[in-house]
Formats: C-alpha cells, sequence, structure tokens
C-alpha cells in the first residue's frame, strides 16, 4: 500500500491507445491510472506490462490531444473494481460505469473486482429451472435454463434488435426475483435511443450498461466484465436471477482484435488474438450457479456472424464455449417469419434440465421432440418437393409439408406479444395434432 | 536465497535470479503464486505463472523451490477433483469459498488421513527404486507403495500408517515416504513395451465392434462443436472395463464439469457395481481457470495415470481436449515471443504431442507387473476443419481416428460417430480376441455390417436421383436394414439403459439384424411381397 499517489510525467512514447512511461517505481500489473492531458481532461488507463521501470499502459478513451513533455500519469496503486449498490436498479450506465441518465453517481455499497474470479467447479450447482423469454421457438425447443449462457447467432441485417428488446421486455422466471442486465457494445445512436425506449417500458429490473460506437474502444471490453460483475453481485449478494444479454459480441471480438495488434502481438485466425478462446471464456463461464446459494447469472449473447458464417472465429469460437445456440436464417426472414428463429441448428443443451414436471409441464419433452422430428422431416421434403412436385408426393409426405409451413407460420411466427411456456406448448400439441392422420 | 520481481508481461514474469535450474517452480508475490521457469539468462529468469497476474507488483519478493512442477502421488488420491496444479478443488472450496482467487494453496493428498499397510518386505531385503515396499487398502483394490531410492531394508512399518511419518528406512538411514513428489513432464520409469493385443471395451457399439481400442492404445475423437464430444467422452468414463479413469477437463465448460462430478458421484461402475468415484480422479480445469494450469494439468493427469499403471493397474485417460491444450501451448509460447509456427502454434506442438501419446502402453512394470495406459483424447477444430495443426498432429501420433460428423448430429444420430472416415490401427488384433472370447462370428459380423452401410450409402446416391420409387425390392430391403442399423445398433442413447453394451450384448444385435435382413432376401427371392417382410421386420 502505498501512502500517496505517485505522479509522473516522464512519458516516452504514444502509440494509438498505448503509453510508454519511463522511471516508474514499483508499479503493480493492472493497475489503474489517470492520465491528465495537457489541457486538463483526464483519462483513465491500466498498467499493461512493466519490465524494470518502463511501463506500458493502455488508455480507455482516445488519446488525442495527449503529448510527451506536459502529459502526467497518476499511479493509483488499486486494480479495477466495479462499484456496486442495489440503488443500480433501473439505471443506465456508461462503458466505464459513469450514469448516463443525467441522475447523480449512486454511493457505492461496495467494490467488487471487475474480472471476476473462476468459479470453483466443484461448487458449481449445475443449471436447473427454467426462463421464460416469451417467444416460443426458445421456449418450447432450445429452453434456457438458469445458470446457462445461449447465444443468439444473428446475420446482418437479421431483426436481432426487436428479438433483443422483445427478451428484455418479455423474459421473466416463476420465482419473480429477477433482474436483467443489459450490455450494449459499440452500440449506433440510432439503436441507442430505441433501446432506451424499450428499457423505459420495462416491468423487470433493469442495470443497463452502455457503450457507443463512438466510445473508446477498450471500454468496449471492460462494459461486459462491469455488467457481468453486476450480475454476479445482484445474482450471489442478493440472491436474485440475473439475465445478463450482450449485444453485439462481434463488436467485443472486433474490439479485441484492434487492442491486440495495436500491442504487436501474433495474430491467429482471421487476424483475432490466439487468445480469443481464453478471453471469451472469462466472460461467459461467469454464467453460473454456486452450491447452496440462491441466485444465478444467465448469460444471452448475441453474435451477428460476419458473412452469414457459422465456421468465421467468433461464432466458432463462441460455440465451442456456450451451451448450445440459438441461430436465425435469412431465409425464413424474408418470408417474414419473425422472430426467424432456425430450429434445427438450434440446440440447448441444458434444456433436459430445465424442463418436465414441477418445472415446464410433464409432456414438454414429448412436444418438443415431436415438433423438431416432424419439422426435420418436412425440411428435408422440401427439398424432395422443389424437384419432383407436391403432386409426385404421397398424402403423408403432403401433410408433412403442410405441417412445416404451420410450424413456422404459427409457432415460430409471433403475431403479437410474449406467449407463456404452456401456451406455447398448447400450440405445439394443437400443430401436431392438426396435421397428423387419424 | 529469495530474489525480486523486475518486469510484468500477462503471465510471464521476469525475475532477476541467475541460479535456477530450467522448469524449477518458484512462488513470486506477496501472495506466493506458483510460477515455472521457462527461460534462462545470465542475470535474470522468465516465470510462467500459473495464476492470475494482476496486482503483482515489481519489487515483489521472488522464492525458488528448487523442485520441478510434480504431482504428489501416495494414497487418497483416488476419488479426488483436481485443478490442474493438483490442487484439491473440493477443500479449496470449503477453505477459500466458491471463487478460487490467485494464492490460495492446499495439500494434495490427506496428510493426516491413515491407510493400513501391509508389508511386502522385510528388514534386511534388498529393495531397488521403485519396487514395491507393501500395499495398504485403497477402496476396492490395493494401493502399491514404492520406494523411491533402492537398498538394504533395514525397519519397515506395519499396520497403520499416515504419509507424514516415513514407512521404510533404508541401512544407508535413508526414509522411505508412503507418498513423493513426480516432476509431471518426466514419463514414469517401467521394464519394457509390450504390443497392445487386449481390448479396452467401451460400452460403446460403434466403437467397440466396428473400431475396437485395445488396452495401451491411443485414440482421438474430433469433431466440431455440437458432435457430443463431451457427452461420448464422459460416456467411455462411466462404461469402460478398465480398473482405473483418470479424466481431464481441460479448457472446457463449467457446467459440464459440475454436472459430471455431480453424475460420477451417483452412479455404479457397470463392471463391478462399486461407486464410480472410487475408481476415477479428476482433474477440472474449465477454460476460465489459469490457462498456464491447463497447459499442466493434461501433465499432472497422465502422471497419476502412469502412478497407478505402474501398480498393475488398467488405465484409461480421458481428456477434453487436447485443442484446448494446444491453445493454452500457444499462448504461453506467444508470451515468451517465440518463433510462431502454422497458424500462430509453436513449431514443437507436434513432437510434444507425440511424446505425450508415446505415454501410452502397455508395460512390463519394474515389479515384473503387467499395467496398462490408454489414452482418448477429443480435438476440437476450429470450424470444423481438420487439416488444422492440432488435428492433423493428433492423427500421426494416435491409433485409432473417431470421427465425429456434424450432419449425422444434426439429424440426432448419436455418437454421431462417422462409420466411413473412422479407423482403428488396433482392429486386426483386437479383433482375433473378440472372435476366441466372445463370438467366432465377430469378424465376418463385422464385414458384412459395414458392407450393409456402404451399400446402403451407394444406393441413397442412387435414389435421390432417380427417386425412391424407381429402386428395386431387394434395395429397399437393404435401404430398410441399414436404417435399422443406423438406430439400433449404430445410435446408443447415453442418457438411457441402452448407454452400455457389453460386447456379448452388441454382437448379438448385430447378428440379429444380419440375419434377419439375409432371411428376408431369401423369402424376397422366392417370391415373398416385399411389404410383408417388411412389417414383419418391424
Amino acid at each position: 500500500m502505498r501512502l500517496a499517489e505517485y505522479r509522473y510525467s516522464t512519458l516516452q512514447g504514444i502509440r494509438s491507445q498505448l503509453l510508454f512511461v519511463g522511471q516508474v517505481e514499483a508499479v503493480r500489473m493492472g493497475e489503474v491510472v489517470r492520465v491528465i492531458a495537457p489541457d486538463g481532461h483526464e483519462l483513465e488507463g491500466e498498467v499493461l506490462t512493466v519490465h524494470k521501470n518502463d511501463v506500458l499502459i493502455q488508455v480507455f478513451g482516445e488519446c488525442r490531444g495527449l503529448d510527451i513533455q506536459n502529459t502526467t500519469v497518476v499511479f493509483t496503486d488499486a486494480i479495477k473494481q466495479t462499484p456496486l449498490s442495489p440503488t443500480m436498479l433501473n439505471r443506465v450506465f456508461s462503458g466505464s460505469m459513469h450514469p448516463l441518465d443525467n441522475k447523480p453517481m449512486f454511493v457505492p455499497d461496495r467494490w467488487w473486482p471487475t474480472g471476476g474470479f473462476p468459479l470453483n467447479p466443484t461448487l458449481r450447482e449445475s443449471p436447473r429451472e427454467f426462463i421464460e423469454t416469451g417467444i416460443s421457438a426458445i421456449d418450447g425447443l432450445t429452453t434456457l435454463v438458469k445458470g446457462q449462457k445461449l447465444p443468439i447467432f444473428s446475420c446482418a441485417g437479421l431483426p436481432s434488435r426487436q428479438m433483443v428488446a422483445d427478451i428484455l421486455k418479455y423474459s421473466r422466471t416463476p420465482q419473480g426475483n429477477f433482474v436483467v442486465i443489459f450490455v450494449a457494445l459499440g452500440l449506433t445512436h440510432h439503436d441507442y435511443a430505441f433501446y432506451m425506449r424499450t428499457l423505459e417500458e420495462l416491468n423487470t429490473h433493469y442495470v443497463a450498461i452502455v457503450n457507443l460506437a463512438s466510445d473508446s474502444v477498450l471500454e468496449r471490453l471492460l462494459a461486459p466484465r462491469f455488467g457481468l460483475t453486476v450480475a454476479e453481485y445482484f445474482a450471489f449478494q442478493h440472491g436474485m436471477d440475473a439475465l445478463a444479454v450482450v449485444t453485439d459480441m462481434t463488436n467485443y471480438c472486433d474490439a479485441l482484435r484492434e487492442i491486440s495488434s495495436a500491442r504487436e502481438e501474433l495474430p491467429g485466425r482471421r487476424g483475432y488474438p490466439g487468445y480469443m478462446y481464453s478471453d471469451l471464456a472469462l466472460l461467459f463461464e461467469r454464467a453460473g450457479r454456486i452450491k447452496g446459494r440462491p441466485g444465478s447469472v444467465t448469460m444471452l449473447p448475441v453474435v451477428t456472424m460476419p458473412e452469414d458464417d457459422i465456421t468465421h472465429p467468433i461464432p466458432d469460437l463462441t460455440g465451442y464455449i456456450t451451451e448450445g445456440q440459438i441461430v436465425l436464417s435469412r431465409e425464413m426472414h424474408q418470408q417474414g417469419i419473425y422472430p426467424p428463429i432456425d430450429v434445427l441448428p438450434s440446440l440447448s443443451r441444458l434444456m433436459q434440465h430445465g424442463i418436465g414436471e414441477g418445472l415446464t409441464r410433464k409432456d414438454h419433452r414429448t412436444v418438443a421432440n415431436d415438433l423438431y422430428r416432424q419439422y426435420a422431416r418436412g425440411r428435408d421434403l422440401r427439398g424432395l418437393a422443389a424437384i419432383v412436385g407436391r403432386e409426385g408426393m404421397t398424402e403423408t409426405d403432403r401433410r408433412i409439408l403442410d405441417f412445416c409451413d404451420g410450424f413456422e407460420k404459427e409457432f415460430v411466427h409471433h403475431q403479437v406479444g410474449r406467449r407463456s411456456v404452456l401456451e406455447t406448448l398448447d400450440l405445439g400439441k394443437e400443430l401436431l395434432a392438426r396435421y397428423t392422420p387419424p | 536465497m529469495t530474489g525480486r520481481i523486475i518486469g510484468i508481461t500477462g503471465p510471464t514474469v521476469t525475475v532477476d535470479l541467475a541460479d535456477l535450474k530450467l522448469y524449477d517452480r518458484l512462488k513470486v508475490g506477496h501472495g506466493g503464486l506458483q510460477g515455472e521457469v521457462v527461460r534462462l539468462a545470465s542475470d535474470h529468469a522468465v516465470v510462467q505463472v500459473y495464476e492470475e497476474t494482476k496486482g503483482l507488483g515489481v519489487g515483489e519478493p521472488a522464492q525458488p523451490l528448487g523442485v520441478p512442477l510434480s504431482v504428489r502421488l501416495g494414497p487418497g488420491l483416488m476419488g479426488q477433483v483436481y485443478d490442474g496444479l493438483q490442487r484439491p478443488l473440493p477443500l479449496m472450496g470449503e477453505k477459500f469459498g466458491p471463487f478460487i482467487r490467485p494464492g490460495c494453496e492446499l495439500p494434495s493428498l490427506p496428510e493426516d488421513s491413515t491407510w493400513l499397510f501391509t508389508p511386502l518386505k522385510k528388514a534386511g531385503d534388498r529393495i531397488e527404486a521403485g519396487g514395491a515396499l507393501g500395499f495398504v487398502r485403497e477402496n476396492s483394490f490395493d494401493h502399491y507403495i514404492f520406494a523411491q531410492t533402492g537398498g538394504v531394508i533395514s525397519t519397515i512399518a506395519l499396520g497403520e500408517i499416515n504419509l507424514q511419518t516415513p514407512v521404510a528406512t533404508l541401512e544407508d538411514t535413508t526414509l522411505l515416504h508412503p507418498a513423493h513428489d513426480w516432476p509431471i513432464r518426466t514419463p514414469r520409469p517401467f521394464r519394457r513395451k509390450l504390443p497392445p493385443t487386449s481390448p479396452l471395451i467401451t460400452g460403446q457399439r460403434v466403437l467397440d465392434f466396428f473400431f475396437p481400442l485395445s488396452l495401451g492404445g491411443t485414440a482421438i475423437i474430433p469433431g466440431g462443436f455440437g458432435t457430443g464430444k463431451t457427452i461420448l467422452e464422459q460416456a467411455i468414463a462411466k462404461h469402460a472395463a478398465v480398473d482405473v479413469v483418470v479424466y481431464v477437463g481441460c479448457g472446457e465448460r463449467g457446467n459440464e464439469m459440475a454436472e459430471m462430478l455431480e453424475e460420477f458421484a451417483s452412479l455404479n461402475d457397470p463392471w463391478s457395481g462399486r461407486p464410480l468415484a472410487e475408481r476415477t480422479i479428476m482433474v477440472a480445469n474449465t477454460s476460465n481457470m489459469s490457462v498456464a494450469a491447463r497447459e499442466a494439468s493434461i501433465y499432472t493427469a497422465v502422471s497419476m495415470a502412469e502412478y497407478y499403471r505402474d501398480m498393475g493397474c488398467h488405465v484409461l485417460l480421458l481428456a477434453d481436449s487436447i485443442s484446448r491444450w494446444a491453445e493454452a501451448l500457444r499462448e504461453v509460447s506467444s508470451a515468451l515471443e517465440e518463433m510462431p509456427g502454422e497458424e500462430g502454434y509453436p513449431t514443437y506442438l507436434a513432437s510434444r504431442l507425440s511424446g505425450y501419446f508415446s505415454r501410452a502402453g502397455v508395460v512390463e512394470t519394474i515389479n515384473g507387473k503387467m499395467g496398462s495406459l490408454s489414452m482418448i483424447l477429443s480435438v476440437s477444430p476450429p470450424g470444423g476443419d481438420f487439416t488444422e495443426p492440432t488435428t492433423q498432429a493428433c492423427l500421426r501420433a494416435s491409433g485409432a481416428f473417431y470421427m465425429l460428423d456434424t450432419s449425422l448430429a444434426h439429424r440426432r444420430h448419436f455418437p454421431a460417430i462417422n462409420w466411413v472416415q473412422s479407423y482403428s490401427l488396433y482392429a486386426e488384433d483386437v479383433d482375433k480376441h473378440f472372435s476366441e472370447a466372445v463370438s467366432p462370428a465377430w469378424a465376418t459380423l463385422k464385414q458384412k455390417g459395414l458392407a450393409l452401410l456402404q451399400k446402403e450409402e451407394k444406393l441413397r446416391e442412387v435414389s435421390e436421383i432417380v427417386g425412391a420409387e424407381e429402386l428395386q425390392d431387394e434395395d429397399h430391403l437393404l435401404l430398410h436394414t441399414a436404417g435399422e442399423l443406423r438406430d439400433r445398433f449404430l445410435c446408443q442413447n447415453s442418457f438411457s439403459d441402452d448407454g452400455f453394451s457389453t460386447p456379448e450384448q452388441t454382437v448379438r444385435l448385430m447378428d440379429l439384424i444380419v440375419r434377419q435382413y439375409e432371411e428376408a432376401t431369401t423369402r424376397l427371392a422366392q417370391g415373398e411381397e416385399l411389404s410383408v417382410l417388411l412389417k414383419e421386420m418391424q
């Protein structure tokens, strides 16, 4: 512990968002620094590497206006921490945890390290119980379970924004004690206005952390960490079920690539750094539950697949870490189906633990399996129908084709609003009965 | 001799110590973080730290320990859950709470527990290094206590012992302890290697029948995400006919690990009927835990596996997934600013991997027993692309290749093992064993089964072009049988009673399907109606 803050004006170089400072004494890894520009404005930064007395600092913010002679760097002897308090509920913060809603900053109840710590695997409670999103294709066939991380794989131009808004609006748990943590990364002003309207209409508790497209790239790496620390705080300190919705992880990964190349690190596939898997895992693995404690952290990140390519490093690495995926399809969107979820490649690995008697309904598994099987057969038959024509097919096959259409138009598609899981299951059963030969 | 930290970059720390040995362990910082020397220079050393370095300060102390990174081997390993550095996770949870903070440390073995020791040697006997002094009972089997140094025994314990007191003394006053440390990167010695000939029964029909693994063999399971690597690894861990299973969760999901721990606590070994935990050691280094410890985790595991092999056990090591290990190796290598090879992996990736695979095998131990160490490692190729370096390096080093197929997985065909591309180099030897021990028809049935599946593939191509209506009656019969073969034989739901099948059950089922088909073909040739035959077969 230092008795005073150390100030240095020994800058040796600046490269994009990196500062090189010389002749520094006793600095700590990850230490938070304040950078005071010649015109007096302040930026925050973090110690990245140290070699003897030379320190490399990454700055959260635009380095424009800094110079070598008159810039001062203050070492605070502290590691990045997140301010936390129950009064954060229903408020909006920036990617540096400054209020964006024109209200004063809250008084922190406690500070937790922003990076978090790995959860001991032997004390993890395996995910059980179910979270209702109000969307039939998710609740019925790729059920979200408390403590799970389930990404939405979208494509550019698909209505993932609308879907996120619906999930924010409609999600709930049977127990009630629920909070959504909304983390937006690289948001355009247009989207920002849209989400702010959504948040105003929200009936559930929320905390929003918003990094705009014009904000600092480094802040984009920090914002989800703040969000997850807040989620852990409400989950494990206050026993709430926290659902962290993060959009868009593609912007996060691009920020990671940008910073990595500024640090002159070796690029991996498509220029993304080799440690991207571990870095994403550090975020996604914070979802979970702890044995013997109430509360859970569930994650629903949105990934926009570049060039609609699921083998691109971002969706690929995400898929390796998360427990399933919800895949949106351009084709279904073009047919006017909303939300355009393609249930065939979608999967929730933890679904079997969240459904059934006492959780949703006894017949959930059978209904889901039957729907999936029939729909998969129908999609196969569509290929055949395109060649031989509907007339050349048997009566049974035609029924399955009709089911396929009905399933998309009535089950996957939502005309208005949410459906409870029981409504979803009833609808599924009704569809199966309608198109199954007597 | 204590040094100071002079530089920190990510997980690597530079210290101002010079007279260290490469790969020696160090403790750095006020928190005592664990590390390993990876590079030496005349006036400084580079240390790879196994824990989060955030908060570590320049000028903080660095304490060399004088020993390489090691595992503690002795009674009490069985049923444990460790992290990559062999820290006991359940105990860590009790002591330090649910989150793993840097610098937490606890002994790997329960040092104060007592064991009933039965000596095999007496005072005056000569013993060689690695020879068995005696054994204690650990769960259902005999845990041998090995002498670390050779000599003439002057005293030896009898009855209750604990890990802190010596179990024997030699005439030259050397003390022999019941537990010892073994450097993880050094293979444990044995007398000689034997060729692998007997099968390792996994309980998975498609593997045991078509692509059998032998005791002492190595197999890889590559597959993209969602193809069921982890489920398959776990099913094998539950059902394999071996004495000891060492399971490494290497850089994978925490929730999966939690689920597996829960399941293993409640299930029994199908062969012995005893709790699975009594034959299993878990190493859990999930993806959010230290990357450097992830790199070490597979070595920690293989050293423990070799230790039980030396007692004459058949040991199976399962790692999920070796790609995460390779990525950890890449991260560490790039932090050291080494020259990268293909896709950023260090050029020594292939040699490290083949070195690792060659720690498997059937051996005659120093005590003249037969033990084996087999490995089944899953591989997670990025983008499902099997041409990437890790998959390719694994392919060259392993004896069996179980390829998981994304299109099968999408059809919910599990285990999604592609029967055209997969292979096993042990098949010939092992089939001989199966033909003698299980059924003389084994090899013929296997031929017939494979032929059916191959013909089906061709027929499907044809029927896609001309339409299913144009096919001959015998073709329809074949398609139907191949469908049966897929659904009833190749598919195996690991969450049901069907999750496990003995070789006898496996061959009986195959025999049934093939016989039905052959009978139906004959009757079809005699002019019976196809529809009647198909109905009967259902």
